[in-house]
């Protein structure tokens, strides 16, 4: 530990980041800080990626890290600022949890996440195995987000943000996916983001609220 | 024990009873510079001691003997932790006697007996006081806690002098895992030592206030030794910040004259220097409700545990 290259440290600190940014996440209250924090995640991603592929000379790795960077530093960001300015919606985010619980399991979930990936990354043999737990421990961050939150855009930061760890749970395990794969899934993503700014104004449009408590209510007349 | 490193232990202990209330003062004059107000003296603190050891204790008629002991209980705590925490020197005869987990315990026995000293009386203002110190302080200690076993991990023992021994001759290297340390050990400081996030250590007599209220029934010299208290409290909780973040410029090894003397400037330039940090965060943030007081040491907790398992996860 003592002779690990600087490289190395700072993929270790960007990872430590990572996993700091997804609490900071299911913490936050305030829409327009949620995606800022989202922003910020997407940028401490891209600069991971394109240290991974500076220290293993993956030439692949470096559009991997440029698609990132513009996809999920500016273009998501951008549209979700938009999509808040258009719906008018800076309410503080509620949970359905309180703030301090929702940390502690998360807590729970890291400790998990970490026990489980420790077997799976002594299989790997890349040099960035050991942020493998990491990785893993923002997804279930992300999910844990997903499922605290009362309304929609949080609950799509959390999915965006759940897609960022996946991303880097393939980097630190196998140098990330084939281009083509990793070409679909931004594509997938913008498409989705896309989509689901359209869904944001039906479901505010027929419940004047964008609560998905008031999605249960769609049941078919007895 | 020897010889030497009694005098090392003594040297220390007398720099940190000497030294705490300058540095009350000092983060007290960077806040009023900070504040655009004009800094009342570096040695304000000094001077009230002084003044109040010097007049008459009255003490309330239904005042039991916890209350006339509780100073004194404090007081001792606190120096105490004072010859633990490796300030000047790791050569410290005492600090066998206690590592970092008894050193907890040390400031949470002075907590217990201020608090109950505070409901001895049993003025409304003292028991709320009390309450709200065992409601902040069972937040804070399992952080301060988690912070010093990340330490202790990465150096791999809880005596204080090894960890800054260990720590001190690393190689320069990033740690994510003593950043976070870092900043769970800076929020619980600031809760711990009535600053302002969490308490108003400017106030009396307000709705607001923690330490203030526990102690508005001493006078004189009790009172005396309870401000001293907490200004070596403060002392001390600097120099473990000081010991686990940044252990350069402490005597190592046996005791050495020239050693001790060549780290006391540099602890006191250290101690400038985070008290001047100290005073700004505290001009930079604003008083917290008492209920956010959770969520608050929630984080430091948080910070910590993450600091823990990151350390695990990746040895760094």
């Amino acid at each position: 530990m003592a002779a690990t290259p600087l490289w190395a440290q700072l993929i270790n600190l960007l990872a430590a980041v990572l996993l700091l940014l997804a609490f900071a996440m299911l913490a936050q209250r305030r829409v327009l800080t949620l995606i800022n924090l989202f922003a910020s995640q997407g940028l401490a991603l891209a600069s991971s990626t394109a240290i991974v592929a500076f220290a293993t000379g993956q030439r692949h790795l470096y559009w991997s890290a440029g698609l990132t960077l513009i996809l999920k530093v500016a273009l998501l960001p951008w549209l979700l600022h938009r999509l808040i300015r258009k719906l008018d919606v800076r309410w503080d985010v509620e949970g359905l949890i309180n703030i301090p619980m929702t940390m502690l399991i998360g807590i729970v979930l890291v400790v998990f996440a970490f026990n489980l990936a420790l077997p799976i990354s002594q299989l790997a043999n890349t040099v960035t195995r050991a942020t493998l737990g990491i990785a893993m421990a923002s997804v279930m961050l992300s999910f844990l987000m997903m499922i605290t939150r009362r309304k929609a855009i949080p609950q799509v930061i959390g999915f965006l943000s759940m897609e960022n760890g996946l991303f880097f749970a393939a980097t630190s395990a196998t140098y990330g996916m084939p281009m083509v794969v990793e070409l679909g899934i931004a594509l997938d993503v913008l498409v989705g983001m896309l989509i689901l700014g359209v869904f944001f104004f039906q479901i505010r449009e027929q419940f004047d609220s964008l609560d998905l408590k008031h999605l249960e209510q769609l049941r078919e007349e007895e | 024990m020897t010889a030497t490193g009694f005098l090392s232990q003594l040297l220390q202990l007398a720099i940190a009873l000497l030294l705490a209330p300058l540095l009350v003062g000092w983060v007290n004059q960077c806040r009023a510079w900070l504040a655009n107000k004009s800094a009342p003296s570096l040695f304000l603190p000094y001077r009230t001691i002084r003044k109040l050891f010097h007049k008459d204790a009255v003490v309330a008629e239904n005042a039991s003997p916890i209350f006339r002991l509780t100073p004194y209980i404090v007081f001792a705590a606190m120096a105490l932790a004072a010859a633990i925490v490796p300030s000047l020197a790791t050569d410290l005869p005492f600090a066998h006697a206690a590592d970092a987990i008894a050193l907890v315990g040390l400031f949470a026995l002075a907590r217990v007996f201020i608090a109950l000293a505070a409901m001895d009386i049993g003025t409304a203002f003292g028991t709320m006081g009390a309450r709200r110190e065992m409601f902040v302080g069972f937040l804070a200690e399992p952080a301060l806690l988690m912070v010093l076993f990340t330490a202790s991990l990465l150096s791999g023992s809880t005596s204080l002098p090894t960890i800054v021994e260990t720590l001190a001759h690393r190689e320069l290297a990033i740690y994510p895992s003593l950043a976070f340390a870092g900043v769970a050990f800076t929020m619980v400081s600031l809760a711990e030592n009535a600053r302002i996030p969490i308490d108003n250590p400017a106030t009396h007599l307000e709705l607001t206030m923690i330490h203030e209220a526990m102690t508005l029934e001493y006078s004189a010299r009790h009172l005396a030794l309870i401000e001293w208290a907490s200004a070596l409290k403060l002392f001390n909780y600097s120099c473990i910040g000081l010991a686990l973040f940044l252990p350069f410029g402490i005597a190592q090894g046996s005791f050495d004259w020239l050693a001790v003397l060549g780290a006391t400037p540099v602890l006191i330039a250290k101690l400038a220097v985070g008290g001047f940090a100290l005073a700004l965060i505290e001009t930079l943030s604003a008083k917290m409700r008492i209920f956010r007081a959770p969520e608050f040491l929630g984080t430091a907790f948080l910070l910590a545990v993450l600091a823990m398992l990151v350390n695990l996860l990746l040895g760094s």
